[in-house]
């Protein structure tokens, strides 16, 4: 015990010490979710949009007015001809022309048939649909506004409503994938590193040579990080709640149980990569390489999963991070609790297992 | 007593024969010198002893302790420095010894005034809480050398402990191995410097994995005809087939 608790205040000094394990640590968790949370978001705000209006009547006036008048977009253009819709779109000012049939609303109160052509910049897809979706609720609202004026009843309106994130905020997106990716980073980059340095300096000969079990210089290698990476749960999830307004829906436990046991999972694939880089730098490397990107990629958290071909789509089953960030995303935006998340607590607790038994099993206490 | 005992040990790395039937004994107290170019085989010996490496074939005992059976026992009583200069760079002086202290289980009343005497007797005490890494090598390695030895072991194995030292610190390292011989601790050291090897009581010279000569420096002086250590490791060395590394 005297031996273990040597050893986690000597990891301490490490990290307090060197300066930009400190940052890594404490530091770069915050300004990634900073920097997903507003710079890589796929919100809309302020996008220009150019209209082409041969009826200019109250209806079409209205509805342009409105769409102005929101949030999301402000009206740079009005168009004299359809000739120019696609030269305003090149111009890359506009994410959007709205073309009105003629005669829109003696048409729309007449037939019940009016046209609105949207003509989008398809450059970016996702901003594409997203403009796609608030354009049209906002026409949506216009009409639903117009039939309960009406004396016609029985009208069918469809509308489109987006369960659990009515708003379509990116945030509840990309908080749970933030949170997947900067734990698996701070635990398995930085506990691998951690060893890995031992071995380059040569201490590790001096750890094995002396009395202190294989199994204790482990754990003590772990524990440090495991408390770190409670501490930025902690700070990601205050960050969360209050800067970028993402509930906790649901059991606040049982997302700390399940972060918790995500934590120890990531340390496992640390102390796994570990075992294999004899290096700083190839330690960074594996972690760089075999975990950052499929969790950036394959984990749901940029691009669905559901859209992957097959073969990723299996991949995408074998990362830790996929199993994660869907019980977060049950957690905290579904607001379900342990009921729908035992799957996932299931998958991770059998990586969990099969990693450290294999990490165990590859520390070497001999330097063969 | 013989706290060191080799018996035919052999370690292959696949078809490579890097220690080949090694037969020797090391006496309480002793300083034995285990020589050698680069390549030729002394560190993997060493290794072997320490438990750091499984032997493939062959006999040894450390301390009474069999190597392939009770390398735990051997931990507790050997002392160790390798090649590498190993305390934490980013600890004080202080926090090193605490910590080697700790992982060899010293009681908690004897570390503070053993730290003491050990710092008074280096002439370090100014510079107890001093981070490592801002102490000049020399004295690093007399820092590492004196915590390899701060639990008293009975055996302390050094790797090239005087690797890039200037001769005179070099001297200054070797009155710490004297000391410590004389405090009874067995000294096992591997070096390639010739000088120090005329420090040694007795010393083993291997060439491509064998042993192929030990005695007393002075009776290998006078069994090869040479003025000094240098010329019988020269006529040693030029047999050697195999190329350093």
């Amino acid at each position: 015990m005297k031996q273990f608790f040597a050893f986690i205040k000597k990891e301490f000094y490490h990290i307090f010490r060197d300066t930009w394990t400190m940052v890594i640590l404490l530091i770069l968790p915050m300004v990634m979710l900073i920097l997903f949370g507003y710079a890589l978001s796929t919100e809309v705000k302020n996008a220009g949009f150019a209209v082409y209006d041969p009826s200019k009547d109250s209806a079409t006036e209205q509805i342009t007015h409105r769409l102005d008048v929101s949030e999301y977009f402000y009206l740079y253009d009005v168009l004299t001809s359809p000739e120019q819709v696609e030269e305003v779109l090149k111009g890359g000012r506009v994410s959007f022309v709205i073309v009105f049939s003629e005669d829109f609303y003696n048409n729309m109160v007449h037939t019940g048939e009016a046209a609105i052509h949207l003509i989008m910049d398809g450059t970016d897809p996702n901003t594409a649909v997203t403009i796609n979706n608030y354009v049209s609720n906002i026409i949506l609202g216009y009409q639903q506004e117009l039939l309960d004026r009406a004396t016609l009843p029985y009208k069918i309106n469809i509308l489109q409503k987006f369960l659990y994130n009515p708003e379509m905020k990116s945030s509840y997106n990309f908080v749970p994938g933030v949170m997947g990716m900067i734990i698996m980073l701070v635990c398995a980059m930085m506990t691998s590193i951690s060893i890995a340095r031992e071995k380059e300096t040569g201490t590790m000969e001096i750890l094995l040579v002396s009395p202190m079990k294989p199994l204790v210089i482990i754990l003590s290698k772990v524990v440090p990080y495991f408390f770190l990476s409670c501490i930025n749960l902690i700070t990601i999830l205050l960050m969360a709640v209050f800067l970028f307004k993402v509930p906790v829906a649901g059991n606040l436990f049982a997302l700390l149980i399940v972060s918790l046991l995500y934590i120890f999972v990531s340390l496992a694939i640390g102390l796994l990569i570990s075992s294999v880089a004899n290096s700083q730098i190839v330690a960074l490397l594996i972690s760089g390489m075999a975990l950052m990107m499929p969790v950036m990629y394959l984990s749901g958290m940029m691009f669905p999963i559901e859209n992957m071909p097959i073969f990723l789509q299996g991949m995408a089953q074998l990362l830790p991070a996929k199993w994660y960030i869907t019980a977060v995303k049950n957690i905290m935006i579904k607001g379900l609790g342990f009921a729908a998340i035992l799957k996932e607590l299931g998958v991770l607790s059998l990586m969990a297992l099969a990693l450290i038994t294999l990490s165990l099993k590859k520390f070497k206490t001999r330097l063969e | 007593m013989t706290v060191i005992q080799a018996d035919k040990l052999t370690k292959r790395f696949g078809k490579f024969t890097a220690v080949d039937h090694i037969s020797f004994e090391v006496k309480k107290g002793e300083i034995f010198g285990f020589l050698g170019a680069n390549g030729a085989g002394k560190t993997t010996a060493m290794r072997m002893l320490c438990g750091l490496s499984k032997a493939s074939s062959g006999l040894g005992r450390v301390a009474g302790f069999d190597i392939q059976k009770e390398s735990e026992k051997i931990k507790k009583v050997i002392g160790y420095m390798s090649q590498k200069f190993s305390l934490y760079e980013d600890l004080t002086v202080r926090e090193n010894i605490r910590l080697y202290a700790g992982i060899y289980g010293i009681p908690e009343k004897e570390i503070s005034p053993k730290t003491d005497l050990l710092l008074e007797n280096l002439g370090f005490s100014s510079e107890k809480n001093t981070l490592v890494k801002a102490l000049p090598l020399g004295w690093k390695q007399k820092l590492s050398f004196s915590v390899a030895i701060f639990h008293d072991p009975v055996i302390v194995f050094l790797d090239e402990p005087t690797g890039g030292v200037d001769p005179s610190t070099r001297r200054q390292f070797w009155e710490l191995i004297y000391d410590a011989s004389q405090r009874g601790i067995t000294v096992f050291v591997t070096t390639h410097y010739m000088d120090e090897a005329e420090y040694c009581d007795r010393v083993s010279i291997m060439v491509d994995g064998r042993i192929d000569a030990m005695d007393s420096p002075t009776n290998l002086k006078k069994q090869f005809q040479s003025p000094s250590m240098d010329g019988v490791f020269q006529q040693l060395a030029r047999k050697a087939k195999r190329q350093a590394d």
